[in-house]
């Protein structure tokens, strides 16, 4: 079974691989900053607004505690949406990506 | 056939002997001096530092009232060892049936790619959550709060990075190992060999860890020596990759996984029930604990604070009482955010799945099973410290690390005495299940690194049939699961407690630059992936090596001269006549001994740290990225950029990688 030869850069110029290639870029280096600064707002909080992590919010509960609880909705709210987006934009993309190619 | 299933039925017969001829331990009740040892399964614990910061709460420990009875930790043996068998059953069964499918190297590294997406999610979290999760940070949260869970946290978001940047590129790019991706486009010979180093290193520092952690383990929860605790775990573990490969290592990953969860999610419902499923009133208890507010006013008092009273008790839920260095923690956030997306068994993982949506769906799934598991691990800490103290805690590991265990106990025991001792043999088991699935994936991902790499790829030039491709793989992890037993052996007495973090700011330095720049960078080349690795890797060692991870008999002298004139203070202030107590004593006596240290040095040759900061990230990180980047604008490579088309193509779309196994 040889592997079948593509030409890789006219698939790299196609306009649909340059319409995913745009929305994907923009999707994952844009969500992952967000991400990773939420994140480092906890470290960074924790040590430089520790009167902001004790206000109280609900009974015992401080703001400290519903901040890094939130990471983790935060995280998996924004795993979903990547699953919904890709699913839905990536996928449908690719797919037509592979029938302009006659693949 | 035969000879493989005599192999398996000894080496499955070996382990159980090995565990009921061990022998009784000389004290069952463990003693601090165990107890500070087994803090090395908490990865990154402050605690863990045999300096000065550890001895010198002794004197404010002393004031601590005096319990009426030294609580114990003793598991039930029978029913522990029995439960145990179970677990080495069940696995070495689905190791025979996983040995009869793995025929080609694609079975043996791969699973043959039939792995569905959710049993990659769960094998993804089986994998990744080691014993240090599953004991030591609801240990931290029980002794110190919110730091414990704010700690807990960056191993989640973590899995943010690899569900974006890597797992569906991997999985269209890659075909074993770390090494296929970053030879797509690039010499691959230098580059396999590279890094095939860099994923060796980074698998032998976790699996030292883990496996000193589960020998201490073992002699703490059943009482089997440690040699023979890391000999059993060794044979199991070699049994498992060498027999079954990435199929009977998958289904293990996935078993202890599904283990890990039920004991989390029993005991959480315990715990809930026992505040009548009233999250708010289960909070108004930490706070109103008496026992909670006295620990609390001692730590603060350390930074010289008073509190007292309810005040105490609100400090708990607030940041500040274990984790003091904020650039620490930030440094060690980098280090997970970008080092678990560089940790070679964990990239090895998406290689088992068919698709990129395959590969999606199983870090979406793997995300939502870690993160619950942190999630409840919260509430078995708090519960911990509720219902057992952290004065009891402490009593049975300084370090904390036995607390889900003796809540489990505890709670179990509230409904029936047997039920105490069921619950706590199951949750031995989970953290030997836990144990064996972690170290079989760092050894699957060492040996993939060697056999596939360095042998097939650089010395047979990837000339070598898929009998002898196999055969290869086996042996490489025979051998390096033999390795990996020896230094477990051999490190007994070391400290190990850094290696994890060290593992992980490797990962993150050398590996996740090159992956990521190969993947996104049209110039990266050569120079780039050996700069990058090579760079990346010595950093975060060297950095390690001259940080305050490292034993400075110096800085140890100094905290234990400290020591002995507290207790010479002490023992003047006794009743004429009255001795020191039995942990004073032995903590006067050690630090006699330390003292003698004060001219000697660290490893390195020095008398204090060089680099202030525990978790190098902070600085090999951007290292690792500046020299991939000037490695490959050093030296430019015209056949690499015209590559990159193809390897973008590829790892957007799957185009070729999806044709090859249509065909």
């Amino acid at each position: 079974m040889a592997e079948k030869q593509y030409d890789w850069s006219a698939i790299a110029k196609n306009p649909k691989f340059i319409e995913l290639h745009h929305k994907k870029q923009a999707f994952l280096f844009g969500w992952w900053i967000f991400s990773t600064a939420y994140y480092f707002l906890l470290p960074i909080g924790a040590a430089y607004a520790p009167g902001l992590f004790k206000i109280k919010i609900i009974g015992v509960i401080n703001f400290g505690y519903i901040f890094a609880l939130s990471q983790f909705f935060v995280s998996w709210g924004l795993a979903l949406y990547y699953a919904h987006v890709a699913n839905k934009d990536f996928d449908r993309l690719t797919r037509e990506l592979i029938e302009d190619l006659h693949l | 056939m035969t000879f493989k299933r005599i192999i398996i039925a000894s080496s499955l017969a070996l382990s159980i002997a090995a565990a009921a001829f061990a022998e009784e331990p000389k004290n069952a009740s463990v003693t601090s001096a165990v107890a500070t040892a087994a803090t090395a399964t908490t990865t990154t614990s402050p605690a863990t530092i045999s300096g000065a910061e550890t001895k010198f709460e002794t004197p404010a420990a002393v004031t601590t009232p005096a319990p009426a009875k030294k609580r114990e930790l003793k598991a039930n043996k029978a029913i522990t060892l029995t439960m145990f068998a179970l677990i080495i059953g069940i696995t070495m069964s689905v190791v025979v049936w996983a040995a009869r499918q793995t025929k080609s190297a694609a079975d043996f590294y791969a699973a043959g790619g039939g792995i569905t997406g959710t049993q990659n999610g769960w094998a993804i979290a089986g994998d990744y959550m080691s014993a240090a999760s599953f004991l030591g940070i609801s240990g931290l949260i029980s002794l110190y709060g919110y730091d414990g869970f704010m700690y807990s946290v960056g191993w989640l978001v973590a899995y943010i990075t690899v569900l974006l940047i890597v797992a569906e590129p991997c999985r269209n790019a890659g075909k074993y190992t770390l090494g296929d991706i970053l030879s797509f486009r690039t010499d691959p010979k230098p580059v396999r060999a590279v890094a095939a180093i860099s994923t060796v290193a980074v698998s032998t520092f976790y699996l030292t860890a883990q496996m000193v952690g589960a020998g201490k383990l073992m002699a703490l929860l059943i009482g089997v020596p440690y040699k023979t605790a890391i000999v059993g775990v060794g044979i199991l573990m070699v049994g498992y990759v060498v027999f079954g490969g990435m199929t009977a290592t998958t289904w293990v990953q996935i078993i202890k996984a599904g283990l890990l969860m039920s004991g989390a999610t029993l005991l959480s419902v315990l715990v809930l029930a026992k505040a009548g499923f009233n999250p708010i009133a289960f909070f108004d208890s930490i706070v109103n604990s008496l026992e909670i507010q006295d620990h609390v006013s001692k730590l603060a008092l350390k930074d010289g604070v008073t509190l007292n009273g309810i005040e105490a008790g609100q400090r708990f839920l607030e940041p500040g009482l274990f984790l003091k260095k904020p650039l620490d923690q930030i440094s060690l956030g980098m280090a997970l955010v970008l080092g678990t997306a560089g940790m070679p068994h964990i990239l090895m993982r998406f290689f088992t799945v068919p698709t990129a949506q395959a590969a999606r769906k199983s870090v979406i799934i793997a995300m939502f099973i870690i993160g619950g598991f942190y999630v409840l691990t919260t509430l078995l800490g708090f519960g911990a410290a509720v219902n057992l103290t952290p004065q009891g805690i402490m009593q049975v590991d300084k370090g904390g690390n036995m607390a889900t265990l003796i809540l489990a106990q505890q709670l179990g025991a509230d409904i029936a005495p047997i039920f105490g001792d069921l619950f706590l043999a199951f949750l031995c088991s989970v953290a030997f299940a836990t144990i064996l699935a972690v170290v079989s994936g760092l050894v699957l991902a060492a040996s993939a690194a060697i056999a596939h790499d360095i042998y097939v790829n650089v010395i047979k030039d990837g000339h070598a049939d898929q009998h002898e491709q196999v055969k290869a793989a086996r042996i490489t992890s025979l051998v390096v699961g033999i390795v990996g037993i020896v230094i477990g052996l051999m490190a007994e007495k070391a400290n190990v407690a850094h290696l994890v973090a060290l593992a992980f700011a490797v990962a993150a330095s050398g590996n996740l630059p090159v992956v990521v720049l190969s993947l996104f960078w049209r110039k990266f080349n050569t120079g780039g992936v050996i700069g990058g690795i090579v760079v990346g890797t010595i950093a975060s060692i060297g950095l390690v090596m001259v940080s305050p991870n490292m034993t400075y008999p110096k800085v140890v002298a100094e905290g234990a001269e400290k020591i002995i004139v507290a207790m010479e203070t002490k023992q003047a202030a006794l009743p004429a006549g009255a001795q020191l107590d039995e942990n004073d004593a032995k903590a006067l006596a050690k630090a006699k001994v330390d003292v003698l240290g004060k001219d000697g040095t660290s490893m390195m040759g020095l008398t204090k740290p060089l680099f202030k900061l525990k978790n190098p990230g902070i600085i090999s990180i951007p290292l690792g990225f500046i020299a991939a980047i000037l490695g490959t604008l050093m030296f430019p490579n015209r056949r690499a950029e015209e590559m990159f088309d193809e390897i973008y193509v590829r790892q957007n779309t799957g185009i070729g990688m999806a044709k090859a196994i249509d065909h």
